[in-house]
């Protein structure tokens, strides 16, 4: 019987089909600035093969904060500091200005040099000189576009960083083949972390980036499995009798809170992930599922219907009494902490259409950010800017992105098939970079 | 073993696909490959009528014109309260399953695409425990019953409208 089910291939490296970013609404008073093509000092036999300021611009692009010039608008185009003019960019009204060149720095390595500039002072602001390998010069391009990031809004930027999603695609014979991928926050290089006939489910980082846990009901009924994202190494963690679902990593990356119905209904427990040993936080009759980690680790948010309606309650990690958090509305679920634990990601009903929400914890103001009927699944970047969440376009799933604000919203396009249920990876150590 | 149980499970599932002439409605042909598996372990009477390929004799789960041809039943929206028009078939089914105490089924709980998928989870084995508690309340032995939740996740009808809504939030006996 469990063999029957057991159509699962491990396809890691393998490229999937690649996901497109539209700006579909941008954010007005986005700053000025001008990226110029970085200069290559080393010969045309092994110029490198990625356009490190194509791809710090499309970043900058993106998040809606910036306006950057196109190029066929500059005057000129200087690769160094010593051979910038400032007249030729105020002249165009830019406040910023960024240089650079790429060259080779030993075998198979790379040099990446930048400048940042204030046009109107007309000076340095910052600069890098990064070594990097062809393998890594994207990831680099994310971290200058990182630094440019930081320097200009004071907020860290979350382009070096990647999203985890689900794809599904229904076969000639009616099946469907669902795959977990990841894939740079820019949608490039999607790679197979598992892939199914079956169900899977509800994605979520570990505090490191390293791990995926998920749901898979590869056996015939749903259990949790931990997987190394780099290696490919998973280990079954949870299939008890009943629901096994919505795992979340505590801050620590200690523990994992999950939904399990082995003793009835749905309940959160929380699962010393050393010791493979559960206990409950909630006990109640009715459905208690999705738990979310305040980035303190002192609490957890989940989704009950103990009211009668699906509504987000908080409780003490610790267990105890559960505080009922929003009244707004007769649907609330699947509540996320932002990374500043301020404010809870949620989807949220109204006039019969599913949307993404923000709650502020503090003066308990929720605000409806998306404009789908179908909205899901919504998830913070690490730095808060944005929240990702799953949409329908067209009878299709697609990905969407909107910033924290509201102000800019992008959607997030795969060639065939659906895609949904997005998780934002956590800040990478540079050392744990792919 | 279990190689050999498959391959006479296929069989049979092959006669009774021959004998019938198409797939029930609501179960996909390859979804029913894993029930008559399931079926094997339990009582073998089902196999002689369909392959005799006559006047209906057969297992009475594939005959056309009996109750318990149909498997599925289905719920209002966000609700797990079984239906009135569902109680004759899911009696027919407690009486199958009272009579043939080797039979097994899985019970498996479905809803529509809105809201979230981890709550739809939740919702869908309420659906399959109603249907569980119905029918051991009409006789069936809990050992027979089994349930597993799929939420959204396992769409019957593909659509964002109402049909394809109403046709999703069921519950599969899987036999």
């Amino acid at each position: 019987m469990r063999k029957l089910f057991l159509v699962l291939l491990m396809l890691w490296q393998v490229q999937a089909a690649a996901l497109t970013i539209e700006i579909t609404q941008g954010a007005e008073g986005a700053l000025p600035i001008a990226i110029v093509p970085f200069g290559w000092k080393g010969g045309p036999d092994r110029a490198p093969g990625q356009d490190v300021a194509a791809i710090v611009t499309a970043d900058l692009a993106r998040s809606g904060r910036f306006k950057p010039l196109a190029i066929a608008d500059m005057l000129a185009r200087p690769t160094s500091g010593d051979a910038v003019d400032f007249r030729d960019w105020r002249a165009l009204a830019m406040e910023n200005l960024v240089v650079g060149e790429v060259s080779p720095n030993g075998p198979g390595g790379y040099l990446v040099k930048f400048q940042l500039f204030d046009v109107f002072r007309g000076e340095q602001i910052t600069g890098y000189s990064i070594p990097t390998t062809e393998r890594d010069l994207r990831a680099s391009a994310h971290h200058i576009a990182d630094i440019i990031y930081e320097t200009l809004t004071g907020q860290p930027g979350a382009f070096a960083t990647r999203i985890a999603y689900v794809t599904s695609t229904r076969g000639r014979d009616g099946k469907d083949r669902v795959v977990l991928e990841v894939a740079d926050a820019d949608g490039y290089g999607p790679q197979t972390i598992v892939s199914s006939n079956e169900p899977l489910m509800s994605p979520a980082w570990s505090p490191d980036g390293r791990k995926l846990a998920y749901v898979s009901f590869e056996q015939g009924k749903p259990s949790i499995w931990v997987q190394e994202v780099f290696t490919g190494r998973r280990d079954k963690i949870a299939s008890f009798k009943g629901i096994n679902g919505a795992p979340a990593w505590s801050p620590d990356g200690r523990s994992l809170a999950l939904t399990l119905s082995k003793d009835g209904s749905p309940d959160i427990y929380v699962m010393d992930l050393a010791r493979r040993s559960v206990r409950a936080v909630t006990r109640h009759s009715a459905i208690d599922t999705e738990p979310a980690w305040s980035p303190d680790g002192r609490y957890i948010v989940f989704t009950s219907d103990r009211g009668g309606s699906p509504q987000i309650y908080r409780v003490s990690s610790a267990g105890g009494e559960a505080e009922r958090l929003t009244f707004e509305g007769a649907y609330n679920a699947r509540a996320s902490y932002s990374p500043d634990g301020r404010q809870l990601a949620l989807v949220t009903r109204e006039d019969g259409k599913y949307r993404i929400g923000v709650m502020d914890l503090q003066t308990r103001n929720l605000r409806v950010l998306s404009d789908g009927s179908l909205d899901e699944s919504p998830s913070f970047a690490p730095n808060g800017s944005m929240i990702i969440y799953a949409s329908r376009a067209r009878g299709r799933g697609v990905l969407a992105a909107v910033s924290t604000d509201g102000r800019v919203r992008q959607r997030l396009g795969l060639q065939a098939g659906d895609v949904r249920e997005p998780v934002w990876s956590p800040y990478y150590q540079r050392e744990n970079r792919p | 073993m279990k190689s050999v149980r498959f391959a006479l499970g296929s069989l049979v599932l092959l006669f009774a696909l021959f004998a019938v002439g198409c797939s029930s409605v609501g179960t996909k042909p390859g979804e029913s490959g894993a029930s008559v598996e399931d079926r094997s372990g339990g009582s073998g009477v089902e196999t002689s009528g369909a392959a005799s390929g006559g006047a209906w004799s057969g297992n009475p789960l594939d005959n056309p014109d009996s109750p318990l041809y149909r498997k599925v039943v289905y719920f209002e929206f966000d609700q797990s309260d079984i239906r009135a028009e569902d109680y004759d078939v899911l009696r027919a089914h407690a009486d199958y399953l009272a009579s043939n105490r080797g039979v097994n089924v899985v019970i498996e709980g479905h809803t529509d695409e809105r809201g979230s998928r981890e709550y739809n989870i939740a919702l869908g084995e309420r659906r399959a425990n109603a249907v569980q508690r119905f029918l051991e309340a009409e006789g069936v032995d809990a050992s027979q019953l089994s349930t597993v939740s799929y939420g959204e996740e396992r769409p019957d009808v593909m659509g964002s409208d109402e049909h394809a809504w109403a046709r999703n939030r069921r519950a599969v006996l899987r036999y």
